[in-house]
Formats: structure tokens, C-alpha cells, sequence
């Protein structure tokens, strides 16, 4: 995670959009633009199931996971702290209840006197402390893990949030930028995906690969949230949040912003598609810009989108993409 | 006066005392320029009343928006407060107007003016047996602060603020949105507004300090003060070591917005995490300066009515004063997705991890002075016990959300909206009503109805737990704070949380048919109409206690219980 100059990067992502939103504007301009790749074999964004990766109606839980830390964080919940502050509350409760009946005034006219029992004191702060260990030791496990940092080859998507819209850039693969709207309700409810959650463009990724998250907000902070991936990361406007993203297995996963981010903050939601490697890579091949391979030949043919020296360094750094699903399998 | 002999002055004579002391004001005088404590405590109850109405009532628009998907009222409202018609963007921009205004209002103006300004204002020179606060006309100056803030705030929504009228920028104000994305006068007047009644605080933070250090009656050591005096004291060493943060940080927010400074931009050098950072340096303390004096009110009404002496008085105090140190050093909790390092997320998490302690200190203390009391349930009784479970509930889900690694996914959800409330809605506010119905006939003199009390306890109750309690699930599930609209999944615990607010609103309508009662009924109240277990100093004085007490300084002795 670092803090980089926000006009550095404001540059670079403004000549990214000039270049995609030409693009974005022609893909919305035919909408029924999935049909006509379907018959060509490209890339035809994937029906979700329902229930996977979006709000199941009526839950009381979290949402199914789909990543590692999401697995661990639902375990966490579910079997270390729900059953604790469980025990906990229903003891009060049951404490409450207790002294209510036992020592009503009726049945007990007569109060004691004691105001202290240094013993029981020393137990009652000490016990908690036992109970807040037993809850950090895994606490603080997990945020290890969610901290690790992806490894040097593994694919970067730059996550920027745009009052109120969304933009996925793949410097890797030749920094071309998806700019990613909301789609109304009919619209969204006609392609069978949910209300409030469906997109125009959706962020591809592979999936079970670790995949670097970089986010930067343009304008105000955004935040990019992912439930049930376990994933939210700020997009603060200046610096670049970096954290590991990594989807189990192929499906759309919804999500919406979640820091107030003016007027249509509710209008900016989050959908990721995770693909096999090879569908993913078919997918860069038929944007604008995209490339996969040889890093230099990356460089030159998408040195006017991605003007970034850094970008390039990274590219360069990126080992060939079928090794890159293995040692991705290796770290995990 | 100067030519009589001081001989001639009867000063001593009972019967004149007695009149003297009950000389009150005329009309304009006494409640425009007060500088009597009670009077003033009274101004700040009637003026939080006042403005829980707006502040409540503002949520009741947001939960009836919210009961179903889509966009139902808003428009509708957004065109009655003059909006242009059918623009959509100045109504959705009129929902972050209204989180912003209910968050603000139910902070500044209804809990802290009622628990500080209000009950701490009547009752600790009382209690420590002094005749007033230290700094009466300063006293006064607070209260007309803390209105114009409220005023300032209330025009800012008649102004424009960028897409419509009014801030909408949530009530923590995160630059950049309250800067360079919120242009037009309406932010700026709603930092004016944190700005007075901040300063209406830290006067009253000073005035509460000197009278507890400087004015307590003889014998009344600080280890013999009410516990109610205590979480004031300690409340107002948070508010004047917090709200000077606050007053610098928004002091930034107006010279970002109008003089070209860049300290929360990032193209002139600045960043907005330092905003956060300084806000929620602010921000931690405040939410335990708007429980704090619950917890004071709970332990004289948990005592009383148990006939006992509070369980562990000293560990009681302690804990209080450990709550407000380390509610200092815990600020980074409320941005852990904002990028912190790891290594300051684990100290953040464990550090709030440790304020579960003297917490858990003080329910096991209260659980402790029941023990082997004798219980009597009275209304404020009830709605202390209420507190003590309501609170355990947000407490609970506070540690679950202290973790880190969970607050990943749980970070402005409607988990967090659902935890904040247990222990300020559900919290802050059941205390304040404990401490309304015991102490209301010995502020007013005449008695409520205790059957219409413990009434409300029992919808308002049932009513906050159905609209709270879903919204954990809400949260879980994935939906997020400050959302106007949201995917039908959540319809069904957003509409039972809808009939949970109409069936608490039928108990606030209860509270003010109670107040209706008392003026009609004027049923007298006795001096100490408690009886035994109420040992503080106010039950030594007449309800209403005269316009001037204590003019002869009552003397503390050495006997136990004095607590």
C-alpha cells in the first residue's frame, strides 16, 4: 500500500478514460451488442445464479463466500464471536431476570448492606480479559492473511471511483479502462440479474488467481465493497489503496459503494465477473487496447492509454499468464 | 443597602430566607437571561424535546421511504421543501440532507443537551450540595449557544449545497464530498452550527470541572460523589479535550471550501484521511460523552430502588474514567476499510477490544447492586433495567465490529447502523427516560402517571427492538448505510423495521400524553417521594426544590451510603 501523487495518477486515468469512454459510449449505443458476440463466440457476460454473490431475500446471515479471508471471516463470526456474545448477552439476561424474581421487595423486604467483594471484582475484569484474548488470537490471525500482499506477477486491476460510476483499469494488459454504470431496474431485471446491483460493463477477472486491487477515488472517497467476497477497500481521492482479491471459483459477484459519495451514492454499484483464465484472457483480447503476453510489446502498443513508467515497470515484472495460475496455486 | 446597619439587614431571619430564596424572576428575565441552574436544565430539556421531534420525526420520513424498494416520498418531500418539481437528483440529494440532519440533530441537540445540559445541569450542584454551577451567566451563554447552533443548522437546510438544498454530506462532514463536492452555502452554515454548539459544550465542559472541583459542600470528598457526578465530571474532561479537535478540524473543512487552503486535498499536499483521523479523534469521546451520564443516571436509579449502596463504587468511578482514557486512544475504528496498515489495524482492534472491560465492570456492578437488594419496580427502575439489557446487546456487537478482520465486510453497513443505535438509541436514550420519570416531580413538583410510564417502556421497547434488531440481519446480508433505494432482497426486515418505528412512535405519544397528565392532573410531589434508597442530596430538598438551595451549605458526614 502506498501513497502516490494524486496528479501523477490523475493524468494517467484521464487519458484512460478519454481513450475507453469512446468505447463505453459505442458498447451502450448497441445494447444488443451480447447477442452479436455470442454468434461470434466473444465474450458473453455470464447469467448469475441466484442467491450467489448478491443479497438472498429475507437473510439473517452473511452472504455465501467466495474467498479464502471470506471463509475465514464467516468462521470467525459464526463459531468464535456469535456463540460468545451470545453466552454473554443471554447471561445478563438470565443475571437480569434472576435477581428481578429472586430479590423483588416482596420476597426479600430486607437489603443487604454489602457494597463490596474485592473477589468477585478481580474475577469480573479478568474473565472478559480471558474472553477478549480467546477473541483476538483469530482476530488478529485473519487481518495477517488479509494483509498479505499478492505476488509480483499477479494480475493488477485499478479500481477508480468516479461520482458515480465505476472504472476498472488493467495496466497489465495494455491499461485499458472499463467504465462501469448502473443499469435500471427494467433493464436489469430483463438480463435476469438483480435490481439496484446490475452494470453496463462488469470488472472481469480471472478467477482463483490473486488478483492486486488498487483503489483511488477521483473526485470524493468511494468505497468498493464486495460482501460476499469479505472485500471492502476505500477510494480515497490522492492516494492508493492496495489489497488481494482472490474469487474461489467463476460467477458474478454484487456489490454497491459504501462511503457517501454524494447525490447518487446509491447508484454506483459493483458487479465482478470471475472467469476461467483462458475466458478472461479471450475477454482483454476483445477490448480496446487489451493485450496479453510479451510485456514490451504490451508497452508500445498501449503507450498512448497508459502513459504511467510505473505501469510499464509492473508489466514488466508480470511472468507469463499460464504460470501465473500456478503459482497463484502454489501461494494458496 | 450601603447606609443599612448590617444589624438592622434581617439576612437571618427564617421567614425572609425562605421567601428570598423563592424570589423568582419576572417571565423574561428568568428564562431569556437565566443564570439559575434548574432553570437553565430545564431550558435545555424542553429545547432537546423540541428538537428529538424534528430529529425523530426526520427519521420516520427515512423509514417509511425505506419500507419498500424504489423511490416512494422523497420526490414528494424533496418539491414540499422547495426543490425544483420532479428534479430527481435534488430528492435523492434530500436523503443525504436528512442522514446528515438526523445524525447532527440526534447528536448535538437532543442527547447531549438532555444528558448534560439538561439533567447534569439540574442535578450536580445539587448533588454535590452547591447553591449553582460556578459560572451561572456562562452557564446561560452555553444553552443560547447550543439554540443558535441548532437555528444555523436548521437555515442550512433551506440552502443550496450543491445538487439541492441542504448538507449532504453525512453527519462526519468526510472531505472531500463536505469541500470541493459540496458547493454552496448550506455546508458551511452547518459547520457553523457544530461550531456554537461545540463552543456551548466546552463552556459547559469548564463550568461543570470548576463546580465539581471547586464547589462541593463540606464532607463531600470526591470519593463520596454521586456516580451521576462522576460520569459528568469525567464526560466533561472528554468534551474538553475532544471538541477543540472538532473545532480545528472543521475550521479546516471552512477555510478548504472558501480561502483555497488544501488541507484535505490532495492536489494541494493535503488528504482527506486526515480529516477522518481528526474527526474520529472527536468522534470516539463523543459517543461516550452521550453515554457516559446514562450510565450516572442508571447507577442512582439501579441503587435507589435496590435499597443498596452502588456494588463496587470505586471500580464503578474507575471504570468510568478508564472508558473516557481509553476512548481516546481507539479513534481508527470507524476507518479500518480507509487503507490503515495492518499493523495499525491490530492495535486499533485490540485496543478496542479493551473498552469491553470496564464496561463489562459496570453491568456486573449494577447486576451486583441488585443482588440481594430489595427491588421495587418503579418506571425509572424498569427503564433501567431495560438499559442495562439493551445496551449489553450494542455492546456485544460493538466487539464483534472491534474486530478488524470482520469490520471488512461489516464497515458501513446496516450491522454498524444497528449496533450504534442499541447503544445510543436504545441506550442513550432509554437512560435519558429513566432519568426523566426519576427525577421529573422533583424538577416539576407534580407526578406523572407511573402506570403511562412504564406503558411507554413497554411499546417503546418492543418498537425499538423491531426496528433495530433486523437490521444486523440487514447488514450481514450486504446492504449498505445512507442508501435511499435497495435491492428487493432486503424488503422484508426493512418493512418490519418500518412497523417497529410506527409502534415506537405510538410511545413517544405516550411520553407526551404523560406530561399532559402531570399538567392536568398537578398530583403534588413530596420532597423525597422515593422514600428509602433515595440518598442523594436532591431528596433532602422540597420537589420543586426552592429557586436557591443550599444558601445554608448542608454538611457531609462520615456515614457510609452517602452514595
Amino acid at each position: 500500500m502506498g501513497i502516490r501523487r494524486a496528479a501523477e495518477y490523475m493524468t494517467g486515468a484521464a487519458i484512460a478514460l478519454s481513450v475507453t469512454a469512446g468505447t463505453a459510449l459505442a458498447a451502450a449505443a448497441t445494447e444488443a451488442a451480447p447477442a452479436v458476440e455470442a454468434a461470434t463466440g466473444g465474450y458473453v457476460p455470464m447469467k448469475p445464479t441466484p442467491g450467489i454473490g448478491m443479497p438472498t431475500e429475507g437473510a439473517i446471515g452473511f452472504q455465501q463466500q467466495f474467498s479464502e479471508v471470506g471463509h475465514d471471516g464467516q468462521f470467525m463470526h459464526n463459531w468464535v464471536l456469535m456463540p460468545i456474545i451470545t453466552l454473554i448477552t443471554v447471561l445478563v439476561l438470565g443475571l437480569l431476570l434472576f435477581v428481578m424474581i429472586r430479590y423483588r421487595a416482596g420476597a426479600n423486604p430486607n437489603p443487604s448492606r454489602t457494597s463490596h467483594n474485592t473477589l468477585i471484582e478481580v474475577i469480573w475484569t479478568l474473565v472478559p480479559v480471558l474472553v477478549l484474548v480467546v477473541i483476538a488470537v483469530p482476530s488478529m490471525k485473519l487481518l495477517a492473511k488479509q494483509y498479505e500482499t499478492a505476488p509480483k506477477e499477479a494480475l493488477t486491476v485499478k479500481v477508480t471511483g468516479y461520482q458515480w460510476y465505476w472504472g476498472y483499469t488493467y495496466p497489465d494488459n495494455g491499461g485499458f479502462e472499463v467504465i462501469s454504470n448502473m443499469l435500471p431496474d427494467d433493464e436489469a431485471i430483463a438480463n435476469g440479474e438483480p435490481a439496484q446491483l446490475a452494470v453496463d460493463k462488469r470488472m472481469v477477472v480471472p478467477a482463483g488467481e490473486k488478483i492486486r486491487i488498487q483503489t483511488i477515488g477521483a473526485d470524493v472517497i468511494h468505497s468498493f465493497a464486495i460482501p460476499s467476497l469479505w472485500y471492502k477497500l476505500d477510494a480515497v481521492p490522492g492516494r492508493i489503496n492496495e489489497k488481494v482479491l482472490e474469487i474461489e471459483k467463476p460467477g458474478v459477484y454484487y456489490g454497491q459503494c459504501m462511503e457517501l459519495c454524494g447525490v447518487r451514492h446509491g447508484y454506483m454499484p459493483i458487479a465482478i465477473e470471475a472467469l476461467p483464465r483462458d475466458k478472461f484472457e479471450q475477454w482483454v483480447l476483445e477490448q480496446p487496447g487489451g493485450s496479453i503476453g510479451d510485456p514490451e510489446e504490451n508497452a508500445d502498443e498501449t503507450a498512448a492509454a497508459d502513459a504511467e513508467a510505473e505501469d510499464a515497470a509492473e508489466a514488466t515484472d508480470a511472468a507469463e499468464p499460464a504460470e501465473t495460475g500456478e503459482a497463484a496455486a502454489t501461494a494458496a | 443597602m450601603a447606609t443599612t446597619a448590617p444589624e438592622s439587614f434581617p439576612v437571618h431571619e427564617d421567614a425572609h430566607h425562605d421567601a428570598h430564596a423563592d424570589h423568582k424572576p419576572a417571565f423574561f428575565q428568568r428564562w431569556f437571561m437565566s443564570t439559575n441552574h434548574k432553570d437553565i436544565g430545564t431550558l435545555y430539556l424542553i429545547f432537546s424535546i423540541f428538537a428529538a421531534i424534528i430529529g425523530g420525526g426526520i427519521s420516520g420520513i427515512m423509514r417509511f421511504e425505506l419500507q419498500e424498494p424504489g423511490i416512494q416520498y422523497l420526490t414528494w418531500w424533496a418539491e414540499f421543501l422547495g426543490n425544483p418539481a420532479g428534479d430527481f437528483d435534488s430528492a435523492l440529494h434530500l436523503w443525504n440532507v436528512l442522514i446528515t440532519a438526523h445524525g447532527l440533530i440526534m447528536v448535538f441537540f437532543v442527547v447531549m443537551p438532555a444528558m448534560i445540559g439538561g439533567f447534569a445541569n439540574w442535578f450536580v450542584p445539587i448533588m454535590i450540595g452547591a447553591p449553582d454551577m460556578a459560572f451561572p451567566r456562562m452557564n446561560n451563554i452555553s444553552f443560547w449557544l447550543t439554540f443558535m447552533g441548532f437555528c444555523s443548522l436548521m437555515m442550512s437546510a433551506f440552502m443550496p449545497g450543491g445538487t439541492g438544498m441542504g448538507a449532504g454530506t453525512g453527519w462526519t462532514v468526510y472531505a472531500p464530498l463536505s469541500t470541493t463536492g459540496s458547493p454552496g452555502p448550506a455546508v458551511d452554515f452547518g459547520i457553523f452550527a457544530l461550531h456554537l454548539a461545540g463552543a456551548g459544550s466546552i463552556m459547559g465542559a469548564i463550568n461543570f470541572i470548576t463546580t465539581i472541583f471547586n464547589m462541593r459542600a463540606p464532607g463531600m470528598t470526591l470519593h463520596k460523589m454521586p456516580l451521576f457526578v462522576w460520569s459528568v465530571l469525567v464526560t466533561a474532561f472528554l468534551l474538553l479535550l475532544a471538541l477543540p479537535v472538532l473545532a480545528a478540524a472543521i475550521t479546516m473543512l471552512l477555510t478548504d471550501r472558501n480561502f483555497q487552503t488544501t488541507f484535505f486535498t490532495p492536489e494541494g499536499g493535503g488528504d482527506p484521511v486526515l480529516y477522518q483521523h481528526l474527526f474520529w479523534f472527536f468522534g470516539h469521546p463523543e459517543v461516550y460523552i452521550m453515554i457516559l451520564p446514562g450510565f450516572g443516571i442508571i447507577s442512582q436509579i439501579i441503587s435507589t430502588f435496590s435499597r443498596k449502596p452502588v456494588f463496587g463504587y470505586l471500580g464503578m468511578a474507575y471504570a468510568m474514567v478508564a472508558i473516557g482514557v481509553v476512548g481516546f486512544i481507539v479513534w481508527a475504528h470507524h476507518m479500518y476499510t480507509v487503507g490503515l496498515s495492518v499493523n495499525e489495524k491490530m492495535y486499533f482492534t485490540a485496543a478496542t477490544m479493551v473498552i469491553a472491560v470496564p464496561t463489562g465492570v459496570k453491568i456486573f456492578s449494577w447486576i451486583a447492586t441488585m443482588w440481594g437488594g430489595s427491588l421495587r419496580f418503579t418506571s425509572p427502575m424498569i427503564w433501567a433495567l431495560g438499559f442495562i439489557f439493551l445496551f449489553t446487546v450494542g455492546g456485544v456487537t460493538g466487539v464483534v465490529l472491534a474486530n478488524g478482520s470482520i469490520d471488512d465486510n461489516l464497515h458501513d453497513s446496516y450491522y454498524v447502523v444497528a449496533h450504534f443505535h442499541y447503544v445510543l438509541s436504545l441506550g442513550a436514550v432509554t437512560a435519558m427516560f429513566a432519568g426523566w420519570y426519576y427525577w421529573f416531580p422533583k424538577m416539576f413538583g407534580v407526578w406523572h402517571s407511573e402506570f403511562l410510564s412504564k406503558l411507554q417502556f413497554a411499546i417503546f421497547f418492543v418498537g425499538v427492538n423491531l426496528v433495530f434488531f433486523p437490521m444486523h440481519f440487514l447488514g450481514m446480508n450486504g446492504m449498505s448505510r445512507r442508501y435511499p433505494d435497495y435491492n428487493p432482497a432486503f424488503e422484508l426486515w426493512n418493512w418490519v423495521a418500518t412497523r417497529g418505528y410506527e409502534i415506537m412512535a405510538i410511545s413517544i405519544a405516550v411520553f407526551f400524553a404523560n406530561i399532559i397528565y402531570a399538567i392536568v392532573v398537578r398530583k403534588k410531589a413530596e420532597g423525597n417521594y422515593w422514600g428509602e434508597g433515595a440518598t442523594t442530596l436532591e431528596w433532602t430538598l422540597s420537589s420543586p426544590p426552592p429557586f436557591h438551595q443550599f444558601e445554608t451549605l448542608p454538611v457531609i458526614d462520615d456515614k457510609a451510603g452517602a452514595h
